[in-house]
């Protein structure tokens, strides 16, 4: 594998042995130092062409973790205001020795145009509202740990599917590895034509939840105002919410996951956030460890990985 | 006028049909259609293997002068048309300022002179500054030469004005053009909405985008009875409307342009920018349907909509480029093999009705005796590999690829102002 950019047609032995050494990684980050020598000597770039905080943090302790190098930038701080080209700032940050670039870029494909003007490994940490690999990795890695397995797990992801790249990653990673997925949400919040989708819909999420195993939570974006996607935001908390309430009539073994930021008493109450059966921390930290895995994967196949070391 | 020319061996589009004979070309005109003409001084075009036939018309080209000279300007636009086997072009007039008014008209027109490549026609607003809003200078507009009106890469969304427009003009025999992409269904979309636009998570154009504003125009058509030309036709069902229109005698026309004869919005999934454009690419069953109404005349007229961009403008990310490709050089081979018309129809939608659609009394007629020697020299057979070209740009889906088919000569005006050797 040369860079990672998509989990679409990613085979299940890929993910396996990423998912295997993020086990790995998860220990080693439980010691008193943890931290390995794996990649000592190389520099990894985080460009974020659109604002994080959260998965820049991961990838940065991820890549420390590592004892990589890193150099980051975002959006606002970057040449870009000065009106310097993506292309050109990749280029740059290239030319300056990074050995690995992690792209986060608010539109659909940025990262793949990246890897063809550069020579380095590229990992897509979110283009668009297209892929988000290391989060559809990071949530399997979680349910695997949870469950002892994927296979045969039923998964519903529920809310604003249309407009998320979380929602299209991970329905690819979890259909590759045998789980059975349903996207719930309004029409207005589903892909208009799901031809190609391994997934069935539902338009009720109370219709589902008396069968699942995760429900796992998308974001509502509220920053796009609602655009008229649906009616209000009580209404959408009414229908898709994952209230007290329903959040009872689950089966009493099922997991809540979401994949941040929340928003609490929108689409998950509260105190169901803060629920022994909510996984969304558990979540957060594997996502160091499957970045650990990944950046590993694409920088450190040398002879010798030095895991322990 | 340029040195006198034969024309020879080669099969000429003729009034009475295809016929094997020689062209001679005089003083800016056509001066011998025959097999016996004395060869000596005259420069030579071997057209043996080739077809001769009117030069081909473009009703859609974007030659970006005035204000956005980086992209393309009207000299660099004329030989990229030349080389393309056109001898007439309109130019769409969403320049910096649009041409909205009688001198910025006759500016381009002007410029077209000058260049000397082919003939170059002005297309006007529909609109002031193409704003949707107020009429542009229409009368002025008419007195400089325009015959085509259009806001075209907008809308006129507000059916009030368009319907204004069309009573304006309808007796004066003006087209209409509209650029038919309802903007509401358009918002924040970069391709067709489908499987493909669903699975990149970019937000897709519904085919519907242009049907709505096709059948409401047809409808204000009818209440007006202005001639009413529709721009780069992508839809089955548009196409549909269209020919339904024709049956009941509406004054409707239609063009098409050769990318969307060749590609559907599959070849979007790697997000080149390069097969970005407005509209966008469409579904496999629309291209279908294209190439179907291209044959049976349901659309009239192949037009390039050429449209350049500079490398740096499009070496970005699919969503932050903007939208159209170019693609004169390429435009007969690219109908040649992807629609596969017999010559008759190939210089029927190429040259001949875009060319009465226009206007242009002195382009598209079957080569004859004393017609200006507008014309062009195609082979349809020769395989050749799309390059660059003329152009200041070169965003074309087409570069690179093997079409069957090859402009081997144009002569504009009784000039070669292309090929010619061999």
């Amino acid at each position: 594998m040369k860079h990672l950019l998509t989990t679409e047609g990613l085979p299940a032995e890929e993910l396996l042995s990423i998912l295997d050494r993020a086990d790995e990684f998860a220990e080693v980050l439980r010691r008193p130092i943890p931290k390995v020598p794996a990649l000592r000597g190389k520099t990894i770039a985080t460009m974020f062409f659109e604002p994080s905080t959260r998965t820049k943090m991961s990838f940065e302790r991820a890549a420390k973790a590592l004892s990589a190098d890193t150099m980051s930038f975002t959006s606002s701080t970057s040449s870009l205001s000065k009106g310097e080209s993506l292309k050109d700032t990749v280029l740059t940050v290239e030319a300056m020795g990074a050995d690995l670039m992690v792209i986060r870029h608010t539109a659909t494909g940025a990262p793949w145009r990246v890897a063809e003007w550069c020579s380095v490994p590229v990992v897509n940490a979110g283009d668009g509202a297209h892929q988000h690999p290391t989060q559809a990795l990071l949530d399997v890695l979680t349910a695997r740990q949870h469950f002892g397995r994927i296979a045969g797990l039923r998964i519903a992801v529920v809310g604003d599917i249309r407009h998320s790249r979380v929602a299209r990653s991970g329905v690819f990673a979890f259909d590759t590895l045998g789980a059975d997925v349903t996207l719930v949400g309004p029409p207005t919040l589903l892909p208009v034509n799901r031809d190609g989708w391994p997934a069935s819909v539902s338009h009720s999420l109370d219709d589902v939840i008396p069968e699942v195993d995760v429900v796992y939570l998308l974001r509502v974006q509220t920053e796009r105002g609602g655009a008229s996607v649906f009616p209000s935001l009580a209404e959408y908390v009414s229908r898709y919410g994952m209230t007290r309430r329903r959040f009872e009539r689950l089966k009493p073994d099922t997991v809540v996951m979401h994949p941040g930021p929340m928003n609490r008493g929108i689409e998950i109450a509260n105190d169901v956030a803060d629920d022994h059966r909510s996984l969304v921390l558990t979540q957060v930290a594997n996502g160091v460890a499957v970045r650990m895995s990944v950046l590993f994967g694409l920088l450190g196949a040398g002879p010798g990985d030095g895991r322990d070391g | 006028m340029g040195e006198p020319l034969l024309l020879q061996g080669g099969m000429v589009m003729t009034p009475g049909g295809p016929a094997a004979a020689d062209v001679l070309i005089r003083d800016g005109f056509i001066v011998g259609v025959g097999n016996d003409f004395d060869a000596t001084d005259l420069r030579i075009v071997d057209c043996s293997g080739a077809w001769v036939g009117p030069g081909f018309v473009d009703l859609h080209v974007h030659f970006r002068e005035p204000g956005q000279e980086w992209k393309e300007d009207i000299a660099t636009g004329s030989v990229a048309a030349a080389a393309g086997g056109f001898t007439a072009v309109v130019a769409m007039p969403n320049t910096d300022p649009p041409i909205d008014s009688g001198h910025l008209a006759r500016y381009v027109a002007d410029r077209g002179a000058e260049a000397g490549s082919v003939h170059v026609m002005p297309a006007g607003c529909i609109t002031m500054g193409r704003q949707g809003e107020k009429l542009a200078h229409l009368d002025e507009l008419w007195d400089a030469g325009v015959r085509i009106f259009s806001d075209d890469g907008d809308t006129v969304a507000d059916a009030g004005v368009l319907r204004r427009a069309m009573d304006y003009l309808a007796e004066r025999g003006a087209v209409i053009a509209q650029h038919a992409v309802d903007p509401g269904l358009a918002r924040g979309g970069h391709m067709h909405e489908g499987q493909v636009s669903s699975r990149l998570g970019i937000l897709g154009i519904p085919a519907e985008a242009e049907e709505v504003i096709i059948a409401r125009d047809l409808a204000l058509t009818r209440l007006t009875g202005a001639r009413y030309h529709v721009q780069h036709l992508t839809t089955a069902a548009g196409a549909a409307m269209v020919a339904k229109a024709k049956d009941s005698g509406l004054p409707v026309t239609a063009e098409v342009t050769p990318h969307h004869l060749a590609f559907d919005h599959r070849n979007v999934e790697e997000t080149d920018p390069d097969y970005k454009m407005m509209p966008p690419l469409r579904d496999v069953a629309d291209v279908e349907a294209l190439r179907e109404a291209l044959r049976t005349g349901v659309i009239d007229a192949v037009a390039t909509d050429h449209a350049p961009h500079a490398a740096v403008e499009k070496d970005v990310p699919f969503e932050h480029a903007p939208f159209g490709v170019t693609g004169l050089g390429s435009a007969a081979a690219a109908v040649n093999t992807f629609v596969e018309l017999d010559a008759e129809t190939l210089f029927q939608r190429m040259s001949v009705i875009p060319a009465r659609i226009a206007g242009l009394p002195d382009h598209g007629r079957w080569l004859a005796d004393g017609l200006p020697a507008n014309l062009v020299v195609f082979d349809p057979t020769r395989r050749t590999i799309v390059g660059a070209g003329p152009s200041k740009s070169a965003n074309s889906p087409f570069i690179g690829r093997e079409l069957r088919g090859h402009v081997r000569a144009t002569v504009s005006a009784g000039r070669l102002v292309f090929g010619g050797d061999g």
